[in-house]
């Protein structure tokens, strides 16, 4: 199991890349056009500063990235940003040192992701989608029972730098941004952890056969999301300076379509995680160079809309090209048959 | 109604056709096969027995901390407010029976909501009816291309709707640019849509109940509504029975989107304004009271009968909270754990249900 996987991942020439050079050829485009649009747009200088803008929700992509590839789905992300956001500003405003509260905003990050996972694990006839819609909901209500319609704020002044420092002429932001993502394909793409997840994705009956602890897998996944949510609740309260309950609305949305522009097959197990990083500079350029136009955020709303199912009727197109016929190999139909209702399958098989 | 009645029972057992065929080739005409039925519809029922009890309490406690809760104006209320809801339950449920999930309703009543009422403060003259089918007919294309990309392109339900969602929201904001439809540019007729009565009975009520009528004739007298059951508990099976899936998944869906359309019209009548954010975020009420109602999300499995009681008791919850002071703030968090609890304890029933099954079957 663990060796087709390796082959469907292994580059073979720059073919496997394919999608990949559309995404950069796509992202030259958009700034060719940005830079007609403005003449102030391609310094070398706003070229680097840019992604300050969009950088803070990229931290979520990560994680998607694998959670996609484990064949799931998660859409509690944003609340989780709005829940520990509050909690931080509100633990702070309460007395507690801002180094401690960013700590314990990670940690209820981390429990949340944490609950997400559990609750898969505990209650597999349940798919990944009905869980985390039902804690998206939990999670911000508490937010809102937490901060009502107010907001909190109030930081102290270095807390600022997250989000609007540099170090030399680099965003902050940035260098904490390129390093989480090393450490992101590495673990994806090098060890043990990591071909685990492409096995589960790829067929998780299988992997409990082969006697690989799947609910470990899925659990870490889920609590590496939610401790990165807690990254993008810090980056994010520190850039708007406060919060309130609505922070980070539609996040979820932004991410799972970063992920899936990026060419992680939502029918799990396919994808590398240089199609993600490539999109989150992609859409962000794209968004910033709207902004620039003046183009309305409903507009930009539609376009991130049609870019989702876009993005994912390509894969599903190229992914029927593949010389396997699908009525051939029992498993991929099973999935893209079922919906979402793929763990539901495995279960059954196994009963049976 | 022979099929159907057994249909009936497959949809209950849970294992679905698979489970059926298995323990009635196992003993042939034996008793144990109409003991599981029996069973398993006894639990059916003793759910909804149970959801009934839990209204009538919540009910009793409501009024004993406000007595103004079960006054005929209230109680007039509750219902009214509740029968938008239950007509999108009714789409949500076939949508869920099916492994779906549809998140873009909020959105296309918005839209549907939204061209309705500008087309009647465009033309005050138009009839209300022209309106309704107007709002229906919108709604239904936005539910064919859900239905479509879902059914034919293989895109997640999730997925695609998140993206129609977004879509549709936007679509809402450029025609309407930004401005809202106030009362004042609604024609009478077109108000008197929802906030009319007939024979003293509010229409909005009349609505739920015609279309409840229709629908459980549909879902359960109906070759297609049967359908819909069979492909949810196993698709592969239903196709091998010559059903054809992609058909009935595109059904579900476009039958959503004439609801959510015709609810979108009901909606902006309701309340005399259509808005941009029109019923942001309704679809989690929706859902909630869906699988409060029983409907399972793993498919195959759900009765009308469950997610008018699901809808009523949500209805009950929203409607009360504020009448006994508790924060509005609470109310989404009390949503989500009613959704939590409500698909959790499914899940449990139906383990405890299969676990009977098996032991009945062993002996």
């Amino acid at each position: 199991m663990e060796k087709t996987a390796i082959n469907i991942n292994k580059p073979r020439g720059l073919h496997q890349y394919q999608w990949e050079i559309f995404l950069v050829v796509l992202f030259l485009t958009v700034n060719v056009v940005n830079s007609f649009l403005s003449p102030y747009y391609l310094t070398l200088d706003t070229f680097v500063s840019t992604p300050m803008n969009f950088l803070d929700k990229a931290f979520l992509v990560l994680p998607m990235t694998m959670i996609i590839i484990l064949g799931n789905i998660d859409v509690s992300v944003g609340s989780i940003v709005a829940l520990t956001s509050v909690l931080m500003a509100v633990s702070y405003n309460a007395g507690l040192p801002m180094p401690l509260a960013m700590v314990l905003a990670l940690l209820v990050s981390t429990t949340c992701g944490f609950i997400n996972g559990f609750l898969q694990i505990k209650f597999r006839e349940l798919s990944a989608t009905i869980i985390t819609l039902s804690t998206m909901t939990v999670f911000r209500g508490i937010a809102y029972v937490i901060l009502e319609d107010r907001s909190a704020g109030k930081f102290p002044s270095w807390f600022s730098f997250l989000a609007w420092g540099y170090i030399g002429k680099i965003p902050f932001i940035l260098i904490v941004f390129v390093l989480m993502a090393i450490v992101f394909a590495v673990l994806l793409h090098t060890t043990r952890f990591g071909r685990m997840i492409y096995a589960v994705g790829s067929n998780r009956t299988a992997c409990e056969y082969s006697g690989i602890r799947t609910e470990r897998i899925i659990l870490g996944v889920s609590m590496l999301a939610g401790f990165m949510a807690g990254f993008t609740s810090l980056f994010l309260t520190s850039r708007m300076g406060s919060t309130r309950p609505n922070v980070a609305l539609n996040y979820e949305l932004d991410a799972i379509a970063m992920t899936v522009l990026g060419g992680i097959s939502t029918n799990g197990g396919k994808g590398r995680i240089t199609g993600p990083l490539i999109s989150i500079f992609l859409i962000g350029f794209l968004n910033y160079g709207l902004g620039l136009r003046n183009v309305s955020a409903q507009v930009i709303l539609i376009i991130l809309g049609i870019l989702l199912i876009l993005s994912v009727l390509v894969q599903n197109f190229t992914d029927r090209q593949t010389p396997i016929s699908p009525k051939k190999a029992s498993a991929p139909t099973h999935r893209s048959d079922a919906g979402d209702g793929s763990d539901i399958h495995e279960n059954s098989a196994q009963g049976g | 109604m022979q099929l159907q009645v057994r249909m009936n029972a497959d949809s209950a057992t849970g294992g679905g056709a698979n489970g059926r065929l298995q323990s009635s080739g196992n003993q042939p005409g034996g008793r144990s096969v109409g003991l599981i039925g029996k069973l398993s519809r006894n639990s059916e029922a003793f759910r909804e027995l149970g959801l009934l009890i839990f209204i009538v309490v919540l009910a009793a406690i409501f009024q004993i901390r406000n007595p103004k809760f079960l006054s005929i104006s209230n109680i007039k209320d509750l219902l009214a407010n509740t029968a938008i809801l239950s007509i999108l339950a009714v789409g949500m449920m076939m949508v869920i029976i099916t492994r779906g999930i549809d998140l873009s309703i909020g959105s296309t009543m918005a839209l549907s909501g939204m061209i309705t009422s500008l087309t009647v403060s465009a033309n005050p003259g138009i009839s209300p009816f022209l309106s309704l089918v107007q709002g229906m007919a919108i709604g239904l294309v936005a539910g064919l291309v859900i239905g479509v990309l879902v059914a034919y392109f293989k895109i997640l339900p999730i997925i695609a709707t998140l993206g129609l969602m977004n879509i549709l929201r936007g679509m809402t904001y450029l025609i309407s640019k930004g401005k809202w439809v106030s009362a004042y540019q609604m024609s009478a007729g077109f108000k008197n849509l929802s906030t009319g009565t007939t024979l003293g009975i509010s229409n909005l009520i009349l609505f739920a109940v015609i279309i409840y009528i229709l629908y459980a004739y549909f879902i359960n007298q109906t070759k297609t509504g049967r359908y819909i059951y069979a492909v949810g508990s196993s698709p592969e099976t239903a196709e091998l029975i010559g059903i054809k899936r992609k058909r009935i998944v595109l059904l579900v869906y476009a039958l959503m989107g004439l609801l959510a359309g015709l609810a979108g019209v009901l909606w902006v009548s309701k309340y005399a304004s259509a808005q941009g954010d029109t019923a942001v975020g309704y679809e989690m009420n929706v859902i909630a009271a869906v699988v409060l109602g029983g409907v399972s999300v793993a498919g195959g499995r759900g009765k009308v009968s469950g997610i008018l009681l699901g809808s009523i008791l949500f209805g009950i919850l929203a409607n009360a909270l504020p009448l006994i002071n508790i924060s509005p703030f609470w109310q989404q968090f009390i949503q989500g754990l009613v959704i939590l609890a409500a698909i959790i304890s499914n899940v449990l029933l139906q383990r405890r249900n299969d676990k009977l099954a098996l032991k009945k079957r062993a002996i």
